[in-house]
């Protein structure tokens, strides 16, 4: 098993080719754009959908559904692509290696979606620290533009289309969707409720789709290979191929495209040279970035690497971050630093988030060092109970599940720590 | 329509309503922290989360727009435990300080922690602090308390319409403050006090004074301005402790101005609560029948054509209507209300009043201001003109001094000319006005206040009828009054009769001595230098401009001390309520002047209130209408002609002092120096 060089989307994902246009061109991107707009929008969306892309977001929503809420027909308000390139999500960093080397792969499917969903503007929205990445894609940008690529009657197909970059200022909140609509309009990263959805009422009160880098940057090489192609990939209802970011006690880490549905070893051993002193030395993994709950190594054994069989687990593949923590992790610290990092990052409106956030990483602080009572191991989960669902956003579920898959696995590891302090034996732990 | 099931029973509500509305047809109380029906939804407090069918989260239903077949579930063990919950999380943080907060035994989170909270707290660490703000004289900050439901800061942006509060921080940092510490400079701030659903904004003047559940409650009538608002005088051991809105959506919605909340203080200062006498150039304290006597006797020795009378701007329609009476039948012609010099004559009603009504602002698409600061002379109004604006579709023009109006308007300039103009179809805006379907015509007080006032009257009425503004069912002719008594009087025809002088009138005939009595009822906003040789009489509650020049002074109630009748400025009367008892040994002002008319030897024939009243609507029909406005015949009125060109002056420079109690308020001279001074004013850096 493992991805065919020849199956492979992200051909530069390491930056060896060249990342202007001349390059990407060569390496097949803007190749008959045109001749895949003119098969029409529906064709577009329908061979999404039949494509079974997920959201490479995190969320793993089907993609083709999300641009058949697109309305049709225009009611005079325009029709809006937002694309999240505010990729900050602890252990990620596959957009950014996308933006950096393959910036054409996401304009030429920004145009493609676009088009699809009716859209004469993309924006995206960059992540305010990815300084260089933003302008490569300003100058990529700048070629489509002067390539005719996109711009009025982008690619000659008839179709006006322009993509307009925007940088974010480093607020990880400002990458939910709506909390990104509210700081592309120029107020504070707060996220929106809904109803109603963005599809309906999104920037600047017009509908908006917001998709991933990933998702959009796959889509040209779906349309162009065929729905089929990237349905053969991986389970029903997992299809495709994925960047996997590979970080922590590995001996390489990297990003990698691979195939969904991957074995979790299988993904570590071949392409991050294994686990720092072998797969026995693993302790847990953190398989889907910072917000889903870790998993330990018994279940890191059969781990398959895709949303349902994450799921399964009670973890999840987010966005395919895969932290590998070895024996030598303080587990416990590992996820309170977490918890500081929900709490750093809450906007502050909802009130469970506001407060809970905080109240977790304070108990977790004690936690780290013993200095606790066992009943509140519980108290903390009921806490990350009465966070989790309440909240505008997932940001109050993103911070209750990194605690609530600690607990579930390393309980024992969190109690001791507690009566070793209690009976003086502090260096034990 | 859309059905859903609420708790197991089927309710048919109307669209696009909420979840919480729905909820609360149905009869069932859903608590929240963060909405408010007149503000925008936040969503964020998520008090009020309930449980709908397929959802498998609770959802905001504060937030969440009815839909057909919903059912919602809001007593379920789930809804107790989310509620639970998030009242743990407010009050983690949230200091357990009720017994010395003002705001315990009125606050929401006070009551729904009884409904909500733990007996005892989970929380084992450090509570948050916050740095207090400071936000001016009258909005005290205990931002340590705040929950952060950001109603302030949606009033203050979206009902004021000043951009001055926001959240700064993320997370527990997150504070509500104006970012560079400054006073908010709304005169409808106080509302925030209100809205505030826990401590963290309370009364500054009110500070430590009371706790509710001493406080006598009398629901009254404001008359700081011409509005009426609704009001709830609360009141301890005899004194008006503090003044908060009552709820009148056809008036000021739930919303009151910061005069008519914070001018209250005034009441206990500067009273006058004996009555006095001049000898040898001092005024004397002197008894009731002493007094009355010795105004009897000068009254009564005068010429009828030599004794004129001056009704004040807080003068209540029972003592003006005795005034008048008292004066017909001593003979005089020479009695005017119109202290400003106001050219309205009173008559055909429709010349008078707001027609439109402060509620049918919001049927309006159009609308031209002339000669009013709206902002200042009523700022309900304005905030009603504000509301209708930011619904859309809502062009204002404004022909006088350049004013920050919370919204955007075409400033057309400063001239009268400019009115001929548009009477005549020749300006640009009468393209705004040709375009509406329902335009109105908002004329200020100032505007008439000037020799050609009844010229500029006849032109407004010009354009009225030219813009379609008079025809069936709409009226959009309105006069923007800025006191209290002032429609009262003209109802009651307090203006000059046949022969009679106005108050230009009687005060050049006290300087060349033709008039040697003038009464004075509670006017104090003219220049009392003017009075010359006159024997001057002062009936009314405070020691001001009229009480310094006068001979006499009969001590009468002020507006909290009386049941009086006012009519506001879309001809609606309405009646205060006593809350507390004049001081010493002043007299509702009615009483005094049929006690004088019996000292005199005419004694008026009305001996109790009912009398009173009866007369009043033997005057004028509309008195028998209490609380309700009759739409005006439109007739003719105002003179036919150009107003001569030249600018409309302004009729309010100081918002905070415009009369005799807001004058003697502290608090009032507090704000008048924070924010009408700006060299005294506090920058935020100046410690």
């Amino acid at each position: 098993m493992g991805l065919a060089d020849k199956d492979r989307i992200f051909t530069n994902l390491y930056g060896q080719d060249d990342w202007r246009l001349s390059g990407a061109r060569r390496r097949g991107d803007w190749d008959g754009t045109r001749a895949l707009l003119a098969r029409g929008r529906d064709t577009l969306v329908q061979e999404v959908k039949d494509s079974g892309l997920r959201g490479r977001g995190g969320a793993g929503f089907p993609t083709g559904l999300k641009w058949s809420f697109m309305p049709k027909e225009s009611d005079d308000r325009p029709s809006y692509l937002v694309i999240n390139a505010d990729e900050s999500e602890p252990g990620t960093c596959k957009d950014r290696d996308i933006l950096r080397n393959d910036p054409h792969k996401l304009i030429e499917g920004a145009l493609l979606s676009g088009f699809a969903m009716g859209a004469h503007t993309a924006f995206i929205y960059i992540r305010g620290e990815f300084f260089r990445e933003a302008e490569r894609l300003e100058t990529a940008v700048q070629e489509a533009r002067e390539a005719g690529l996109i711009g009025p009657d982008a690619c000659g197909s008839g179709w006006d289309f322009d993509v307009v970059v925007h940088r974010g200022a480093g607020a990880y909140i400002c990458g939910e969707e709506t909390g990104l609509l509210e700081s592309l309009e120029g107020k504070k990263g707060m996220p929106r409720i809904k109803p109603p959805f963005p599809a309906n009422t999104g920037l600047y009160g017009c509908p908006t789709t917001i998709n991933n880098v990933e998702t959009i940057a796959v889509v040209p090489a779906i349309l162009r290979r065929g729905p089929s192609w990237f349905a053969g990939f991986g389970r029903e209802n997992n299809t495709g191929t994925k960047v996997f970011c590979i970080s922590g006690h590995v001996n390489d880490p990297c990003n990698v495209e691979e195939e969904m549905g991957i074995p979790l070893r299988e993904l570590i051993e071949k392409h991050a040279g294994g686990v720092r002193g072998g797969w026995d030395n693993l302790k847990a993994v953190i398989p889907g970035g910072s917000s889903v709950p870790l998993i330990p190594k018994s279940l890191c054994d059969t781990a398959i690497m895709d949303f349902d069989g994450l799921r399964d687990l009670k973890s999840g593949l987010g966005t395919a971050a895969v932290i590998v923590m070895d024996n030598s992790t303080d587990v416990v610290a590992a996820i309170a630093r977490l918890s500081k990092f929900y709490m750093h990052e809450s906007c502050g409106q909802c009130t469970p988030c506001r407060e809970g956030t905080g109240w977790m990483w304070r108990v977790m602080e004690r936690l780290v060092r013993g200095d606790a009572e066992v009943e509140e191991i519980d108290m903390l989960l009921a806490v990350s109970y009465e966070i989790e669902g309440h909240t505008i956003c997932a940001h109050g579920d993103a911070s209750a599940w990194p605690i609530q898959g600690l607990m579930r696995h390393f309980r024992d590891e969190v109690e001791s720590r507690i009566v070793a302090r209690k009976s003086g034996r502090e260096a034990a732990a | 329509m859309a059905t859903l099931t609420i708790d197991g029973t089927e309710i048919e509500v109307e669209d696009g309503i909420t979840v919480l509305q729905a909820c609360e047809e149905a009869g069932i109380e859903i608590p929240r922290f963060c909405y408010h029906e007149r503000l925008s939804i936040a969503g964020n407090c998520r008090m009020c989360l309930v449980e709908m069918e397929r959802s498998p989260k609770p959802i905001a239903s504060c937030a969440m727009p009815v839909g057909n077949g919903m059912v919602i579930r809001t007593n379920t063990p789930m809804v107790q435990k989310a509620r639970q919950g998030v009242m743990e999380f407010l009050l983690i943080n949230h200091p357990l300080d009720c017994p010395i907060c003002d705001q315990g035994g009125e606050c929401d989170l006070q009551d729904q922690a009884m409904a909500y909270g733990f007996d005892r707290s989970r929380f084992a660490e450090n509570k948050r602090a916050v740095p207090d703000k400071d936000f001016g004289p009258l909005v005290e900050t205990h931002m340590t308390r705040c929950i952060h439901c950001t109603r302030c800061i949606r009033f203050v942006t979206e009902v004021a319409g000043v951009e001055e509060l926001g959240a700064t921080g993320r997370g527990e940092h997150m504070e509500v403050g104006t970012y560079v510490e400054k006073a908010l400079t709304s005169e409808l701030s106080g509302n925030i006090i209100d809205l505030c659903p826990v401590g963290a904004l309370t009364s500054k003047p009110y500070a430590f004074n009371a706790r509710p559940w001493e406080l006598a409650k009398t629901e009254s009538v404001d008359v700081m301005d011409a509005v009426g608002s609704n009001i709830r005088v609360d009141s301890r051991d005899g004194e008006v402790q503090r003044v908060i809105p009552l709820l009148n959506e056809d008036i000021n919605e739930e919303w009151i101005s910061d005069k008519a909340r914070f001018a209250c203080d005034g009441l206990r200062r500067q009273r006058l609560d004996t009555p006095y006498l001049r000898k040898d150039g001092r005024l004397v304290p002197a008894n009731w029948s002493e007094a009355l006597a010795a105004v009897a006797e000068r009254m009564g020795k005068a010429a009828p054509e030599r004794i004129a009378a001056i009704a004040g701007d807080l003068a209540d329609c029972e003592a003006m209507a005795m005034l008048k009476d008292l004066f017909t039948a001593l003979g005089s012609p020479h009695v005017d209300a119109r202290q400003e010099g106001a050219r309205l004559t009173g008559g055909a009603r429709a010349g008078y009043l707001f027609n439109t009504t402060i509620a049918g602002i919001e049927e309006a698409d159009a609308c031209l201001v002339v000669g009013a600061d709206p902002r200042r002379e009523a700022p309900l109004v304005n905030a009603r003109l504000r509301k209708r604006h930011s619904m859309g579709g809502f062009r204002v023009g404004l022909i006088g001094e350049p004013v920050d109006l919370t919204y955007r308007y075409d400033r057309l300039g400063n001239d009268a000319a400019l009115l001929t103009d548009i009477a005549a179809g020749k300006h640009a805006f009468c393209d705004v006005l040709d375009a509406a379907e329902r335009p109105m015509i908002a004329v200020g007080e100032g505007a008439f206040a000037r020799a050609d006032g009844a010229r500029v009257l006849g032109t407004a009425r010009a354009v009225a009828e030219r813009f379609g503004m008079a025809g069936d069912g709409w009226n959009g002719f309105n006069v923007l009054h800025r006191a209290a008594a002032r429609v009262g009087a003209l109802d009651l025809g307090l203006v000059p009769r046949e022969g009679g002088r106005d108050v230009e009138g009687i005060l050049s005939g006290a300087e060349n001595g033709e008039i040697e009595l003038v009464y004075l009822l509670g006017a104090d906003e003219f220049d009392t230098s003017r009075l010359g040789a006159a024997f001057v009489v002062y009936q009314g509650h405070h020691g001001d401009a009229g009480a310094m020049r006068a001979d006499a002074i009969l001590p009468g109630a002020a507006y909290t001390e009386k049941e009086a009748t006012y009519v506001n400025l879309e001809g609606r009367p309405q009646r205060t309520a006593r809350a507390v008892h004049p001081p010493g040994e002043a007299r509702e002002d009615w009483r005094i002047l049929r006690a004088l008319s019996e000292a005199l030897g005419k004694p008026l024939p009305c001996d109790n209130v009912d009398q009173v009243r009866a007369r009043m609507a033997e005057i004028n029909p509309v008195f028998a209408g209490i609380g309700s406005v009759e739409a005006a015949a439109w007739e003719p009125f105002g003179e036919d002609g150009s107003p001569d060109p030249g600018p409309f002056g302004t009729v309010v420079d100081n918002y905070y002092m415009t009369d005799p109690i807001s004058r003697s308020s502290e608090t009032m001279a507090a704000c008048a120096r924070a924010f009408l001074s700006p060299a005294e004013a506090k920058t935020g850096t100046d410690g």
